[in-house]
């Protein structure tokens, strides 16, 4: 697994974690059921806060991406399938209307849309 | 949740300082920062943590047991690290330790060879003979010998370079890595706290400004730069710290989300470090900028 924290950037430190975690979870980088290091030692390698490193697995525990289990410590949580692809639907969705969007302002109609998407998904 | 650390409206009163009502309290597991201006009273609050002056009203307890009835089964569960050397200068390393060991029931040689083996040092040496952090890992070394459960240490980075600063704070958080442990160290360099303290306590003119979780502090405070169009009565008695020049103004402000709402992209929102929210906090405020 790799962390890397920003401290010039925006985002707080546990959003950071929690994104970059994320990531590699999604991704299958780490795998189900994979261990993950205890908040304690997370937030020593780090250099930052008990708190902090709490409040990222807290966070990925909710989005239900990882589990913990009291006494044992926490690892990677069965991703729900159906789930996965509903989100990447909704993020293809989200592309799509941006597209749409684009394709209106330079007076594109929906045929050449089409054609266009045709042409791009056949490759 | 217990509190390792839990004082109750405490009061001292001298001739020219009071440190008035001090509530402060220490989760297990977890290091608290405690910030302040020299002279703001984080000495005397740890004087009388550490029973070594009387209170005049209020509670103290640590590990549950009041600090003045149970003094001695409470410091040998305490690690004291103080800013200044306490120990004898004409004597050794190994002099030292052999003096102090016997007070502690649960002295662990082991340890102490470990960290004298990590920190380098020399148990020949005299304590004058030792660098300014040297002292401090000595002292660090032996208030860590002896399994303590809380780490008290007074300015313990004041006077250090950034390099012993880091190995001091990297030692901490393996420390802490046992979540029965619990630091508690007063500082003005507050950029060593900004990596690794859970809680952040603030005190000026002896008085308790806040504990807070570091993170939402960094988080809900920011400070605000603007024209001085932007100020009005009715927002003012809010900003902390607020100075006020020819071109505009600066301010800290407790809670960002209103200020966006507020103002809106007609000021400037910058992120505080702690050090920005120490000076907003004690600036006088009865200092004017030039006219």
């Amino acid at each position: 697994m790799n962390i890397l924290i920003s401290n010039s950037s925006d985002e707080p430190i546990y959003m950071q974690i929690v994104n970059q975690m994320r990531e590699q979870i999604v991704k299958g980088e780490l795998a189900e059921a994979e261990m993950l290091p205890s908040i304690r030692s997370l937030a020593k390698e780090l250099k930052i806060s008990v708190i902090t490193t709490k409040r990222a697995y807290d966070e990925l525990e909710k989005e239900g991406l990882i589990e913990t289990v009291a006494g044992k410590g926490s690892y990677v949580a069965s991703i729900n399938k159906d789930m996965l692809r509903e989100t990447k639907i909704k993020m293809i969705e989200e592309k799509m209307a941006e597209a749409i969007y684009t394709a209106k302002l330079a007076g594109l109609s929906l045929e050449e849309l089409q054609e266009m998407l045709l042409l791009l998904y056949e490759g | 949740m217990s509190n390792i650390l839990e004082m109750t409206n405490v009061s001292k009163r001298y001739k020219d300082f009071s440190l008035k009502n001090v509530n402060l309290s220490l989760e297990k597991g977890y290091i608290m920062g405690f910030i302040g201006p020299n002279g703001s009273g984080k000495s005397t609050t740890i004087r009388l943590m550490m029973n070594l002056i009387k209170k005049d009203s209020g509670t103290i307890k640590l590990f549950g047991l009041d600090s003045e009835k149970h003094e001695l089964a409470i410091k040998d569960r305490i690690g004291f690290v103080y800013d200044e050397n306490h120990f004898y200068e004409d004597l050794t390393i190994q002099e030292i330790k052999d003096f102090v060991r016997p007070f502690y029931t649960k002295w662990d040689e082991e340890i102490f060879e470990k960290y004298v083996d990590q920190f380098e040092l020399s148990s020949k040496k005299k304590i004058k003979e030792l660098s300014k952090g040297m002292k401090m890992k000595f002292s660090l070394a032996v208030a860590l010998s002896h399994h303590a459960e809380l780490l008290i240490m007074d300015e313990p980075t004041s006077g250090l370079d950034p390099l012993v600063r880091s190995e001091l704070l990297e030692v901490l958080q393996s420390l802490l890595e046992d979540e029965n442990k619990s630091v508690f160290f007063s500082t003005h360099i507050t950029s060593d706290l900004d990596k690794i303290a859970d809680y952040i306590t603030l005190i000026n003119n002896g008085i308790i400004q806040f504990t807070k979780p570091k993170d939402e502090l960094l988080e809900e405070y920011c400070i605000v730069k603007g024209g001085i169009d932007k100020l009005d009565e009715a927002n003012r008695e809010k900003w902390i710290g607020l100075r006020e020049n020819a071109f505009g103004f600066e301010a800290l402000s407790s809670n960002k989300q209103e200020v966006r709402q507020h103002f809106g992209d007609s000021v400037m929102i910058e992120r505080p470090t702690l050090e920005d929210i120490l000076v907003f906090f004690t600036r006088r405020a009865d200092r004017v900028s030039s006219y």
